[in-house]
């Protein structure tokens, strides 16, 4: 099964969940910006949740299925058609032969994501399937999807009737630890680090999220040893304005933590586009590993009633 | 975008304090990762290579991570207590007490100097006071040694360069430098193991592949490995 990419939009490239393990060779951890509604995506087309599947950033992804197709989308507000006819996220769909799937503009969020059964059928370099850009490693060709570009996809499993799932709540909160530097930052900065609502910036990426709003004094901005980050840390250059770090981020830094994005909210710092507004809010680690244990819950969740529904 | 503004690695000459250990703490990043700091020497460099593979073979569901002076543990948080973490990153320190002198494997590294290979070695010479031939006796005479990898996919971290052969970046970066160079930024020295933008300045270029996914051993480089320039023509 194959299907043919009419409109790749501005960056649509192939993730999974990313590598683990390569870290300390420099290999970022890379996969979905919003893991959890890639996940969320699969789950409802029928896939594992870690198969791959496309990360369409900011909409403009048009495909045309080369064969009978079932699929799921899921994350950022878009307006998606299929064959002209609008389609709901998390939903399960089955488009026909030659059929024309079109991502919109996106709305609220920065990343669908499009689960096809069977998952996006290409070699998993170092344990993973997703497009490592900088090195242009993984996923199709290591490189984002052009027009024309065919992709294949894997054996689907067996057909069911069609489901649909709630998607969670968004916002513009990320919740956040104060990170290993927290208390480097005067009271001052510690403050407007917190309150400032925070506007993401143009220059941002898979690699990270930059923010504008304020600039915050702080003395020791370049002087600390290199040592690992991973998405979610939140650094502070000696500009005053924070990097939220996200999925490509890069293995080693030398900025400033100040703070550090909860597990379970990862998912939403990747669905901020630039313009939008981000606000922090602390919480205490009992708080962090009780929301991300009523993630991976709700996640078993729609996974078991999507097995009652396919039986 | 931030591919043309990530920070290259902050400086990494050696300092080699009298005593050790500087102060070892363990602290949390965020709910799953805790980093073990011990300060940035060789000596206790070598420590941490050898906690790092303990800690790799104890541990093998934890992502450790190296950085200059110290070594981050990346978890689970849900499966694996955070105590659990800190006890045995606090053991391995401690068993790793004898490995400073340790040294790890040769790798020699070809280098085309000069020319199209290295078209800032001009600006190095001149900005050191060095005759070109003496920039690349003294940079192809050090041994290397890698503190750690970060920054890009295959990117060491080297030890060791002739402090005569520091040389301020170039004042606007190039927009993609090739793979394969061999560059000199401030006080350090480094082979960009892929195409990518860089301030540094480029003084030779070698055909060694630092980083290949499909290769069995994807990296050429390990922490602690020794680190020689060899000067060939092209």
């Amino acid at each position: 099964m194959t299907l043919t990419v009419l409109k790749p939009g501005p960056l649509t490239t192939v993730q999974d969940l990313g590598r683990d393990g390569y870290a300390a060779l420099g290999v970022p951890h890379g996969g979905a910006c919003d893991p959890l509604s890639l996940r969320l995506a699969n789950l409802v087309a029928g896939n594992d949740e870690g198969a791959a599947g496309l990360e369409i950033t900011l909409g403009g992804l048009a495909l045309r299925f080369d064969a009978k197709t079932t699929f799921a989308w899921a994350g950022a507000t878009m307006q998606v058609t299929l064959d002209g006819a609008m389609l709901h996220p998390a939903h399960r769909y089955t488009a026909g032969k030659g059929a024309v799937l079109r991502f919109g503009f996106a709305e609220r969020g920065a990343r669908a994501y499009l689960a096809l059964a069977g998952g996006i059928a290409v070699p998993p370099i170092l344990g993973s399937r997703s497009t490592g850009l900088l090195a242009g490693m993984g996923g199709f060709h290591g490189r984002a999807l052009r027009r024309d570009d065919v992709v294949e996809c894997g054996r689907a499993p067996r057909q069911v009737p069609g489901v649909a799932v709630a998607q969670p709540e968004r916002g513009e909160h990320l919740r956040v630890l104060p990170g290993p530097d927290w208390s480097l930052l005067g009271h001052a900065a510690q403050r407007q680090l917190l309150s400032t609502p925070w506007q993401v910036g143009l220059a941002s990426n898979r690699m990270g999220m930059r923010l504008t709003g304020a600039q915050l004094e702080c003395d020791a901005s370049d002087s600390l040893d290199s040592h690992a980050v991973m998405p979610g840390c939140v650094q502070l250059p000696p500009s005053g304005e924070p990097i939220v770090l996200l999925a490509d981020a890069q293995t080693t830094g030398g900025y400033l933590r100040p703070l550090v994005v909860i597990r379970a909210d990862l998912w939403r710092a990747g669905q901020f586009k630039p313009g939008d507004t981000l606000r922090f809010a602390e919480v205490d680690s009992d708080a962090a590993l009780a929301a991300l244990a009523a993630q991976r819950d709700w996640l078993a969740r729609v996974s078991r009633s999507l097995a009652w529904e396919a039986r | 975008m931030m591919e043309a503004s990530i920070p290259m690695p902050s400086v990494m000459s050696e300092r080699l304090p009298a005593n050790l250990p500087s102060p070892v703490s363990i602290q949390p990043f965020g709910e799953s990762a805790l980093m073990l700091g011990v300060g940035a020497s060789l000596p206790a460099q070598r420590r941490l290579w050898a906690a790092w593979h303990a800690l790799r073979e104890r541990e093998p569901r934890v992502e450790w991570v190296l950085g200059m002076g110290n070594l981050t543990g990346f978890f689970d948080p849900l499966a694996i207590p955070a105590a659990r973490i800190e006890s045995a990153l606090e053991a391995a320190w401690q068993e790793s007490a004898g490995a400073e002198g340790e040294a790890g494997k040769r790798v020699e590294i070809p280098v085309v100097y000069g020319g199209e290979a290295g078209p800032d070695l001009a600006v190095v010479a001149e900005r050191t006071g060095l005759r070109r031939d003496e920039v690349i006796a003294r940079h192809a005479g050090a041994e290397y040694i890698v503190y750690c990898l970060g920054f890009l996919p295959g990117f060491a971290y080297l030890g060791g360069l002739d402090p005569l052969l520091a040389c301020p970046r170039r004042a606007s970066p190039r927009i993609a430098v090739p793979a394969g160079s061999v560059a000199i930024g401030g006080a350090q020295t480094a082979v960009y193991p892929l195409a990518s933008p860089g301030g540094w300045q480029l003084i030779g270029h070698t055909d060694a592949v630092l980083f290949d996914p499909y290769r069995e051993t994807p990296g050429l480089l390990s922490p602690g490995d020794r680190v020689v320039f060899v000067p060939v023509t092209s």
